[in-house]
This record gives structure tokens, C-alpha cells and sequence, in this order.
């Protein structure tokens, strides 16, 4: 492996040198374990782990609920009831199951928006950024098929709503629904394709994170101070880092573990807090629930999705002169889409030549616009689509793609940086040689 | 300060999240104090036995509860009914064989039979296929701090017709101040001395829909208790690893630390 | 003011250290016994375990219900069939176990073998203990109760092997007998 120079792993014994030409499995454990870690990173830098510590939720849960779940119209929903009523520790399993989903976006939110602020996602670190926004898309699209899965009826008409999105491509769509569907609606087939599928994302996702590991690994962590660790040396490397095992290790575990005490306390005293009712409803395709709302975790980009109706002048202007085929709905779908896109654009919509947010002091307060503009998007998606509301969604999906459009190029070129730490080594010594360790409540202060 | 920030963002967003229930033209629900809320509620037997009752004689006329199956009468933390009873109580009750090709009286390993009639929903589930409490604006505070409210919306549902009725398209509907829209289908269910208890507690229209309201959250959710002390031990392991997993950590880190300390 | 106890205290740390790990592992446990029990029999699977028949019937009469997926042979016994089990002695018999789940290890006298007023009743697993086939009676064979077509395995009237390749009696489950109606209830190990 490239990039921090470090100490690799030196087999002793003839029998692990016998291993280790055979096979340097110990030698690629030991340096992805011990991979040189820098010193400064703080409490968002735990996401990682939470995250990888979910994937694994999830897979285990959902390998167990299959025992017991049955993929067909007629009796998909009785059988959740089945695994909820009569499996042993049923009702947990799939509880966790179910809030492991929320647990895993609230992760994934905050993982995204560490990197957006400390500028993770600039050389050389673009791929680890794109291989993350693939994964997670695919989060979205194997939460979407497993929200199918219990059959209820907001299963049954978010599956429904959100198919229909295709059915706005011109020229197409309604092909591409019907072979998504198998079907002229959401039906048997729609449910088995989506259970195997569900079934089949998981293991690509985590395919896609062993490369997203590899690409930081070699690139090496970013840091919240942005700048490099030292290469020129083992001794200076050494100066700016420390091995992942024990330090980070210990440190994400705990954090992982204060999260899961409010997981738990969430999945054993309040399970449904995050769900719908109307999917304790079975899918009756003969009446639609008063108010379809998909899950909180895609709530800002239907927002986005719901903000461009057809009165909004931009999209009259598109919808003319492209002569009457891009219509609102579709101009809807390409901005949800355009929304991810976007973002997954930062590594070269972004002209700064300081990576951190934290030396950037415009940069600053207009990412922080973005995390509100991220929640107020959230709240606005879960609301009625009349009144004040999809006025609130307008002005926060112009604000969102003006951020990656027009702000990212511009602050790099008319903001002047504050100035950076020489090394990280110093940014480390500045924070812990001070007498009283005011303000970082997160941190780990030493007993004094 | 980071990790302050982050718990509030996400306690915003959780919050925010359930502003999805905010639908218009919800009905008045009135928070009931039913046993089996808070961390630590349990289900009371005495009064599932009465919401049993309740259910069977005025209820199954035209619901049903096809999720339940009839032996679990006699779980622990259910209504508890001895198993012989359960089996007298299961003969009440005429269900399809496919095997026989005809109808039999159930055995305690059926399940309820399914509503009897077309409109009536069946009611394994209402208790959590409903939600009492909403907002405010689309906050989700209401529900975090007086739950789901599914219980409580079957109860005020009960006691909340206002005696109104109007006909439609051939129907008879019946003004209710808890059902959104305000008018239902259902025509008032119980009016209170609808049912005798054989223990003697009160028959009014106020207790009898909460007793049948608490025996249908334990027909949605049988398992609440048990989901409960699981829920518990898991918060209980999980700090005391938290616990320790801090400590390791922070001596871990001391020596990394202690050597930029400025000397005194 | 600085950490000295963090340096000269390697004891208290290993101790921490080690408190740590077994916190560590004993949450571990606790996620992985779920995971093992859920795919236990379930409730409703346990339910059906249990099987109540009604045994009102004529002398002479036979049942075969299904239980667990198996036949279960329950027969009322005329006088005649009952006295040709019973006068054999044991040390005749292939098996000389009774192979009663209700009374493990005793000797196949009929009266082991058998349960009701005057001993009418009989009740066993219709599976032949050769190689599981389902053995047709009773008045069949050359001892007047069961005989098993696939090998040739003769049973009498208390379903005891008595000439064929079947190593054992018919087997009895266990069960319960009250008030005319037999309870079958297989135990699951918790």
C-alpha cells in the first residue's frame, strides 16, 4: 500500500512465513488494522464505524427474518405478524431490523456532512467520495424495496408513488414501470423482485465499502484540520499519526456504544415512533392512505421532488422550450436525482484551495445554511403539499443546488482562508497543551 | 460541542420525521391513561379480560381479529386465561377447515375469525394502526412524549359520538368528534351497561371503551412487555460497556495527550 | 495535576482493560443467543404439538389421527383381543421393553402397553420401528394385530413386534388420559 509510511506486518515464524508467501492475508489484516491514523480526528469521525457496525445489523437481521418471511401478496403481511407473534424473539429482531434502517441513515447523513464541511471529498480523495455516494444510493433503493416488504399499505403505495417517477420519463417511462413492476401495477411480482433484490443489495453495498475503505487507506484519512500527514518520513508520519488498533478503535466502540444505548432505548420503548401507522394497515389497492409520506430518511429529496409544480416559472420555461417534454413531473424527477448528483459533483464544483471548512470563514456559515436547509427540507417534505409549504420547499431546493452550483465554485475564488496548522502534529499539541480544556465537550480530556 | 450539535440535529430530525403524521382533518383525542405506557407499563390482566368481554359480545358481531391466534389468551402478560377456558372460549367460534372442506368449531390453535362484515376492519392491529397524537407542526413532539396514540384514538372514537347522524348515498353515518372527517359508518358500538363484569368494576361508557381500547394494544401488540425488558437490559449492557469503553479510552489516550501538556 | 497514577498504576489499568473485554464479550453473547433461538419451533409451531382426541368408541373401533405429522393408532379393544395379549409371556417377546413414553424402561406385559378401564385401550405411533412404513390392522398378520406390508414385520393385539425385522414395539408417546379424551403433547427442551 501506498501513501503514510508505516511498519508492515514481518512474519516470525516458519509457519506464518509459509503462510504469508502463500497468502499475506495476516499482512493485509495488519496494515488495514494498523493503517496510520492521525492524531486530530474528532467526534465526526466515528460515522465510519457506526456505519459498518449497521451494515452488519441489517444483513444478520434480515437473514434471520427470511426464516420466517414470506414473499408473496397473500401472505407477506401475515407473516410479519407471524415473526411479530410467535418466533422466538421475533418481535426484537425485527424491530431492530426496522430502526437498524433509521439508525443507518442518521449515520450516513452525518458521515456525508462531515466530509462536505472538512472537505473530505477533495483530491485526492474523490474516489472514496464517489464509491460512498454509490453506496449510498444503494441504501436508498434497498430501504425503498425492504419498506415494501411488510406489505402494508404504505409498502403498497409508496411503492407505487415512487415507481410512478419512472412513468414521468418521456418517451419511455411507462415501458420502464411496467418492467420494474412486472406488471401494469405494483403487484406479486413487484414484491418477489423486490424482496430478492433486497435480499442481493446489502452484499454489493458491502463490496462497495471494502473499495471505499481501500481508497482512503490509500489515500490516507482526512482530518479536520484538512492538511496532509507528513510523509517525508516514517519518524514524522509517526509524529502526526497513530495505529487505527487500539486508539480508534476504542474510541468508535465507544461511541458506537453510547448510540446504540439510544437505539435500544428507541427499539425497546418506542419502536413504531419512527414508522407509519398506515403500514399496520395491510395493501388494499382499493383505497390509498389519506396521506402518503415515504420514510424520514428520503423526506428532503421529496421535497425536492414535490417543490417544481408546474406554476414555478422555471419549470414553464423548461417545459417550452423543450417543447413540451420535460413536464413538471419529470422536471420533478431529474431535480430529486439532480439533488444527489450534485453533491456527488462537489470533488470539482469546489474551487477552494483550503480543503477544511474550518479555515474557510464564509464557506462556513453558508454550509451551515445547508445542514438547515437539509432539516427544513426534511420537516417540509412530511407536510401537506399546500399553503406556505411547497413555497418553504422551492426556496430550500434552489438554496440546495445553489450551494453545490454556485457557492462551492465561487467562496473558493472570493474568500481569503484563515490560516492552516503547519502539521496536524501542531493542531493536536494546541488542543491538548492548553491548562483548561474548555469548550470540546465530546473530547476525551485528560484527568487533571 | 460536536457531539452536542450532532444530538440535537438528530434529535430534530427524528422529531421532524414524524411530522408525517400531521395529515389535516385529524378528530379531538383524549389522552388516556392506560397502564401499559411509559418504559416500564405492563398490561393489566384484570382489565384485558375485561376488553375481552367487551370484544366478544359486542365487537366480533361484525370485526375480527384474523392476526390473533386464540391460544395466546393464556400467555403470560396477556389476558392469562386458563387453558381450559381458552378452549371452551375458542368453541364460541366457527371456523373454515380447508381439510374438512366445511366449517368447525375453532380450537385454541385457530386464529380469530376474520370481520363478518365487508366494511368493518379487522381489529388485530387498530391500536397500531392508528395514530391519537400529532405535531405539533409537523414536529413529532406530541408523540414522543404521549406515544403513538393508537389506543387512545379507539378509546375517545368509543365515547366521542355526538348522537348527530346523517344519511348519504343510501348510509347512515354517525357524527364522531374523534374520527377524522368527522363522520363514521360504525353506529355507536356502546353506550355504556353494554356488558355485565363478573369482578364488579364500573360499566360506564368511559371505562368500557378503555378496557376494550387496552385489550386491543395487546391484540397489536402481545408482546410489548416482553419488548420492553428487552429494550431495558439492551440500555442497561450498553451503558455499562459505555462506561467502560470511556475509561479505557481516556487512558488510552492520556499518555498521547499528557505529552503536549504544557509543564507547570 | 498530571496523569502520574495513569503511569504507575499498570494493575488498575489491566484491570480496567480487562473489564472492558468481558463487558465486550458478554454483550456479544447477548446478541448472538437471539440470533440461535429464533430459529426454534415457534409458538404456533408448539401449539399444534399438542393433539386432543376424543377416544369414545365401540369395542373393536380404531382411530388413526395425524400428529406430528404421523399416524397415531388408537384402538378400543374387544375382551377377545385384549386376553390374546395378555397371555404371553414376556420372555416370548422379541422386544421385551414396553416402549411406553409414559413408562420408560418397563417390561411389555400388555398392561404396560395398554391404558383405560380393564385395559381396552391401546394407543401408538402407527410407524413401523423397522424402517418407518405405516403398518396396516389391526386383525392383520399372523398374531392378529399389525402387520407391516414393506418387510413383513408382525405386531399383535398391544403392538408388540413379535416375528419380522422391526427391532422394537411399536412406540408409545407420551400422554395424557382424562375424562375420554387422550392429550398428546410433545415436549420441546426449552
Amino acid at each position: 500500500m501506498s501513501g503514510i509510511p508505516h511498519d508492515h506486518y514481518e512474519p516470525k515464524s516458519d509457519w506464518e512465513k509459509g503462510l504469508h508467501n502463500r497468502l499475506p492475508i495476516i499482512g493485509l489484516l495488519y496494515d488495514t488494522l494498523m493503517i496510520p491514523t492521525p492524531k486530530n480526528l474528532n467526534w465526526m469521525w466515528i460515522w465510519g464505524i457506526v456505519l459498518t457496525f449497521c451494515l452488519a445489523l441489517q444483513i444478520v437481521t434480515g437473514i434471520v427474518l427470511v426464516m420466517h418471511y414470506t414473499p408473496h401478496v397473500d401472505l407477506a403481511f401475515a407473516s410479519i405478524e407471524h415473526i411479530m407473534r410467535n418466533v422466538e424473539g421475533g418481535h426484537m429482531i425485527r424491530y431492530l431490523h426496522m430502526n437498524g434502517a433509521s439508525l443507518f441513515f442518521v449515520a450516513v447523513y452525518a458521515h456525508i456532512f462531515r466530509g462536505l464541511y472538512y472537505g473530505s471529498y477533495k483530491a485526492p480523495r474523490e474516489v472514496t467520495w464517489i464509491i460512498g455516494m454509490l453506496i449510498y444510493l444503494l441504501m436508498m433503493g434497498t430501504a425503498f424495496m425492504g419498506y415494501v416488504l411488510p406489505w402494508g399499505q404504505m409498502s403498497f403505495w409508496g411503492a407505487t408513488v415512487i415507481t410512478g417517477l419512472f412513468g414521468a420519463i418521456p418517451f419511455v417511462g411507462e415501458a420502464i414501470q411496467t418492467w420494474l413492476l412486472g406488471g401494469p401495477a405494483v403487484d406479486n411480482a413487484t414484491l418477489n423482485r423486490f424482496f430478492s433484490l433486497h435480499y442481493l443489495m446489502p452484499f454489493l453495498i458491502a463490496g462497495l465499502v471494502v473499495v471505499h475503505i481501500w481508497a482512503f487507506h490509500t489515500t490516507g484519512n482526512n482530518n479536520p484540520t484538512g492538511v496532509e500527514v507528513r510523509r517525508t518520513s516514517k519518524e514524522d508520519a509517526e509524529k502526526d499519526t497513530l495505529p487505527f488498533w487500539p486508539y480508534f478503535v476504542i474510541k468508535d466502540l465507544f461511541a458506537l456504544a453510547v448510540i446504540l444505548v439510544v437505539f435500544f432505548a428507541i427499539v425497546g420503548f418506542m419502536p413504531n415512533y419512527l414508522g407509519h401507522p398506515d403500514n399496520y394497515i395491510e395493501a388494499n389497492p382499493l383505497a390509498t392512505p389519506a396521506h402518503i409520506v415515504p420514510e424520514w430518511y428520503f423526506l428532503p429529496f421529496y421535497a425536492i421532488l414535490r417543490a417544481f409544480t408546474p406554476d414555478v416559472w422555471l419549470v414553464m420555461f423548461v417545459t417550452w422550450i423543450t417543447g413540451g417534454i420535460v413536464t413538471a413531473k419529470f422536471f420533478g424527477v431529474i431535480a430529486m436525482f439532480g439533488a444527489i448528483a450534485v453533491m456527488a459533483l462537489a470533488p470539482w464544483l469546489d474551487t477552494s484551495s483550503v480543503r477544511s471548512g474550518r479555515y474557510r470563514p464564509m464557506f462556513k456559515w453558508w454550509f451551515g445554511l445547508l445542514v438547515f436547509d437539509f432539516f427544513v427540507l426534511m420537516w417540509v417534505g412530511a407536510m401537506p403539499a399546500e399553503g406556505i409549504y411547497p413555497i418553504i420547499a422551492l426556496i430550500g431546493s434552489i438554496y440546495w443546488f445553489a450551494y453545490f452550483l454556485v457557492l462551492l465554485p465561487l467562496l473558493g475564488v472570493i474568500e481569503t482562508p484563515d490560516a492552516q496548522p503547519e502539521n496536524i502534529e501542531a493542531d493536536f499539541a494546541a488542543k491538548h497543551s492548553k491548562h483548561v480544556d474548555g469548550g470540546s465537550a465530546g473530547s476525551t480530556q485528560p484527568a487533571e | 460541542m460536536m457531539l452536542r450539535k450532532l444530538a440535537l440535529s438528530v434529535a430534530l430530525s427524528l422529531g421532524l420525521a414524524n411530522g408525517a403524521m400531521a395529515a389535516g382533518g385529524a378528530g379531538h383525542v383524549e389522552d388516556f391513561d392506560f397502564s401499559f405506557e411509559g418504559p416500564f407499563g405492563s398490561f393489566d390482566t384484570n382489565q384485558l379480560q375485561r376488553g375481552l368481554q367487551i370484544y366478544t359480545e359486542i365487537c366480533s358481531g361484525c370485526h375480527g381479529l384474523q392476526y390473533v391466534p386464540i391460544r395466546t389468551l393464556s400467555d403470560s402478560g396477556g389476558p392469562e386465561l386458563p387453558e381450559n377456558q381458552v378452549r371452551a372460549y375458542a368453541e364460541f367460534y366457527e371456523v373454515f377447515d380447508a381439510d374438512l372442506d366445511d366449517f368447525r368449531p375453532a380450537k385454541p390453535t385457530d386464529h380469530f375469525p376474520e370481520s363478518s362484515l365487508e366494511n368493518a376492519p379487522d381489529l388485530s392491529l387498530m391500536a397500531k394502526g392508528r395514530a391519537g397524537f400529532h405535531g405539533p407542526y409537523g414536529s413529532g413532539m406530541n408523540q414522543l412524549f404521549k406515544g403513538m396514540g393508537g389506543p387512545e384514538y379507539i378509546a375517545s372514537l368509543l365515547v366521542g359520538y355526538t348522537g348527530e347522524e346523517k344519511e348519504q348515498a343510501g348510509s347512515i353515518f354517525y357524527e364522531n368528534t374523534a374520527f377524522p372527517g368527522g363522520w363514521i359508518a360504525m353506529a355507536p358500538p356502546l353506550y355504556g351497561d353494554d356488558v355485565e363484569f363478573a369482578d364488579g368494576h364500573s360499566t360506564d361508557l368511559h371505562h368500557l371503551a378503555e378496557d376494550v381500547s387496552a385489550f386491543l394494544m395487546w391484540t397489536a401488540e402481545p408482546k410489548l412487555m416482553a419488548r420492553k425488558q428487552s429494550g431495558f437490559a439492551g440500555v442497561l449492557l450498553l451503558t455499562l460497556l459505555s462506561v467502560l469503553l470511556y475509561l479505557t479510552n481516556k487512558r488510552l489516550w492520556a499518555p498521547v495527550k499528557a505529552k503536549y501538556k504544557k509543564k507547570d | 495535576m498530571s496523569t502520574a497514577e495513569d503511569h504507575h498504576d499498570p494493575e488498575r489499568r489491566d484491570f480496567l482493560y480487562y473489564a472492558t473485554a468481558g463487558a465486550g464479550a458478554v454483550t456479544a453473547g447477548a446478541v448472538v443467543w437471539p440470533l440461535v433461538n429464533q430459529m426454534n419451533p415457534s409458538a404456533d409451531v408448539r401449539a399444534l404439538s399438542e393433539l386432543r382426541q376424543d377416544i369414545e368408541m365401540e369395542p373393536g373401533e380404531q382411530i388413526r389421527v395425524l400428529w406430528q405429522g404421523k399416524p397415531v393408532f388408537i384402538r378400543r379393544r374387544t375382551e377377545e383381543e385384549i386376553n390374546s395379549a395378555r397371555d404371553v409371556p414376556v420372555g416370548d417377546l422379541q422386544d421385551p421393553d414396553a416402549r411406553n413414553g409414559n413408562d420408560y424402561g418397563a417390561p411389555a406385559t400388555d398392561a404396560n402397553r395398554s391404558f383405560g378401564e380393564n385395559d381396552e385401550y391401546v394407543l401408538f405411533m402407527g410407524v413401523c420401528t423397522h424402517l418407518g412404513c405405516v403398518p396396516v390392522g389391526a386383525g392383520e398378520g399372523d398374531f392378529g394385530g399389525w402387520f407391516c406390508p414393506c418387510h413383513g414385520s408382525h405386531y399383535d393385539m398391544a403392538g408388540r413386534i413379535r416375528r419380522g425385522p422391526a427391532p422394537e414395539n411399536l412406540h408409545i408417546p407420551e400422554f395424557d388420559f382424562e375424562e375420554g379424551v387422550v392429550v398428546l403433547k410433545k415436549q420441546y427442551k426449552p
